[in-house]
């Protein structure tokens, strides 16, 4: 009897004790809930992003057979190599100046873009943003073909202008154009489109106030558009920064760092040193110089999006 | 070219309204000038990798004029289509782009649920993080994944190199964050009214994700299952260290290891292979142009 009074009391109590800790509960549900939707993310991430980026670091201080610590002696060996210093030179050259083309066709074309009646925008846009959507390993293949030495198409074409064959991809400064070209190419619709969707932002009051103080054309897209467009532009071009800096098919199927590992950037020849030539340390060493790029770019970016979080 | 139109029917009148207006017309028909000479330039591999596809090995190397088809000729199409090696790639490319798009949408819109609406602890830091993994990219993690499957196949003896499902563990790390990124977006739009109604009448959060969140949000989930699917349809680096067999091989690397052999290139079939491997992500693009726009604004995406 004592014993079931007990029970009944205790199912009483906690019964009551629901009712008062009941908004308690919920939120301790909410946050197992929570938990176990982003469980599967965070394990990804933990297991196949974060892990292998820690363990590279581990990789990079070891021997070509992977039985001994050499401490940073894979990165002492690869600052004697001239090769190294070309790949350096030459991912900064390649990042740098495709983001600016890019960047620059990118808000050409868009201005244009947004010129057109609105009915026929569709149509231009749709055009303009194809070799964006063609993976870039099929349209550099297309390029590759374009540049051929002995059946070029290109150098068919020029050579009606009078203008002799251009070695394309054997030369160290055209095959350092050409990739920088296909990069441009396959990137400036992403430009676009973003700049695009920027410009539809800036209310029309602001140039028709511009144009009534009189303000020319140039004025008007240095004073309105441009402040106006000024996170965009940053945050779009930090991005395409990371992505080109860390940029693989396009240089390994147009050229495989060739001629002479003249066009080689990081992530080409970390596959070069660290797949093909099977040493893994090295390999791992070459990419980690991305780095510290990566990091200073994501790092503005964050800013960038936390300002706009905190705007809005 | 003949997009460059001299507008006959306004002038006269415009005119009347000052500079503005005749500025007006000469920057449309600058607009339209400049807009051609880009899109020739954007169709120009396009439409190349569609004539090479058209000749035959003769004419490819008869050094005609390397623009025009003289003889139309669909035999590379019907010998890669008849091929098993092509069939098998293609088939590769696309049980692993489907499959890659279902797990990233199980993973990711329950998470982006999570981390736009149930506030919790750690739930910024979180959604940074998802930020910054997608901004890593492959090419910094291929080598060190590589050799953890390669010392899991040493531990366990599941041999994860070399085969093509390898690459259904590797790609959610490229499509999940973004994916993730952009659905925390669509959904942080959705007015709170709707789930908070949702809640009072008795509906779980799980419910309150299916019922109300997906239905809303279905132009971002299809943007975002867009983009999976371009990124895994897309993707060269990862297959080309995982895999190396022929019949393991996925389609942008397939063409480019089988297609060419030493110095020989097959034009023809690599530009027909190229074409329809293009193809896919061009049709999708034709049909869902908006969604696809949408998603890339949304979401910044790589480029």
């Amino acid at each position: 009897m004592v014993d079931v009074a007990f029970q009944s009391n205790r199912t009483a109590a906690a019964q009551a004790g629901r009712r008062r800790t009941g908004l308690r509960n919920a939120l301790r549900r909410k946050s197992m809930a929570a938990f176990l939707m982003t469980l599967p993310l965070i394990l990804l991430i933990a297991i196949l992003v974060l892990y292998p980026a820690i363990y590279s670091l581990h990789l990079a201080t070891l021997n070509k057979a992977m039985t001994k610590f050499v401490g940073l002696g894979n990165f002492e060996f690869l600052f004697k190599r001239e090769t190294f210093w070309l790949v350096v030179k030459q991912s900064c050259i390649f990042a740098i100046s495709a983001v600016v083309f890019k960047a620059l066709i990118g808000f050409i074309v868009a201005h244009f873009v947004h010129n057109v009646p609105a009915n026929k925008q569709r149509k231009w846009r749709g055009m303009l943003l194809v070799p964006w959507v063609i993976p870039p390993a099929m349209s550099t293949l297309a390029w590759l073909w374009l540049f051929d030495p002995s059946y070029s198409a290109f150098n068919y074409t020029l050579s009606f202008f009078g203008i002799g064959p251009i070695p394309w991809t054997g030369d160290a400064m055209w095959a350092r154009f050409s990739v920088i070209l296909v990069n441009v190419w396959y990137g400036a619709p992403f430009f676009m489109i973003m700049y695009l969707a920027a410009l539809k932002s800036v209310p029309e009051q602001l140039y028709e106030a511009a144009a009534i103080d009189g303000a020319n054309w140039w004025q008007r897209i240095w004073y309105v558009t441009l402040p106006m467009m000024r996170n965009i532009i940053a945050i779009t071009t930090l991005f395409s920064l990371i992505v080109t800096f860390a940029n693989f098919d396009i240089v390994r199927i147009l050229t495989a760092g060739g001629p002479l590992d003249h066009t080689h950037i990081f992530a080409t020849w970390a596959f070069r040193v660290g797949i093909e030539g099977s040493d893994i340390p090295l390999g791992a060493s070459v990419s980690l110089f991305m780095v510290p790029i990566l990091a200073v770019a994501a790092i503005f970016i964050l800013r960038d999006i936390t300002k706009r979080g905190n705007e809005s | 070219m003949s997009t460059v139109t001299i507008d006959k029917s306004g002038p006269t009148r415009k005119v009347k309204y000052g500079s503005m207006s005749r500025d007006r017309t000469w920057a449309l028909r600058w607009s339209y000038f400049f807009l051609t000479l880009f899109a020739i330039f954007s169709l120009v591999p396009p439409l190349y990798m569609l004539i090479t596809s058209l000749k035959s090995s003769a004419e490819i190397s008869a050094a005609t004029n390397p623009w025009w088809v003289y003889h139309p000729t669909l035999s590379n199409y019907a010998e890669l289509l008849t091929s098993n090696q092509f069939l098998r790639f293609f088939w590769n490319s696309a049980w692993v782009s489907i499959i890659v798009v279902t797990i990233t949408m199980l993973i990711s819109v329950p998470a982006a649920f999570a981390l736009a609406r149930m506030k919790f602890w750690g739930s910024a830091t979180l959604a940074t993080g998802v930020f910054l993994t997608y901004l890593i990219p492959d090419s910094l993690l291929f080598i060190p994944l590589f050799k953890m499957f390669a010392v899991i196949g040493d531990w366990t003896g599941v041999q994860l190199i070399n085969r093509w499902y390898v690459l259904l563990f590797i790609y959610p790390t490229l499509t999940v964050p973004f994916c993730t990124w952009i659905m925390i977006g669509y959904f942080a739009s959705i007015p709170k009214e709707l789930d908070e109604a949702a809640i009072i009448d008795g509906a779980s959060w799980f419910q309150t994700l299916t019922r109300i969140f997906i239905p809303v949000a279905l132009p971002g989930l299809i943007a975002a299952t867009i983009f999976a699917f371009t990124v895994s349809w897309a993707q060269f680096l990862y297959p080309l260290v995982f895999t190396t067999s022929t019949d393991q091989l996925v389609l942008p690397v397939g063409i480019i290891t089988t297609l060419i052999k030493g110095d020989v290139f097959n034009w023809g079939q690599i530009m027909t292979g190229a074409l329809l491997g293009a193809a896919p992500p061009l049709i999708i693009y034709a049909f869902l142009m908006d969604y696809y726009i949408a998603g890339l604004t949304a979401g910044a995406t790589k480029g």
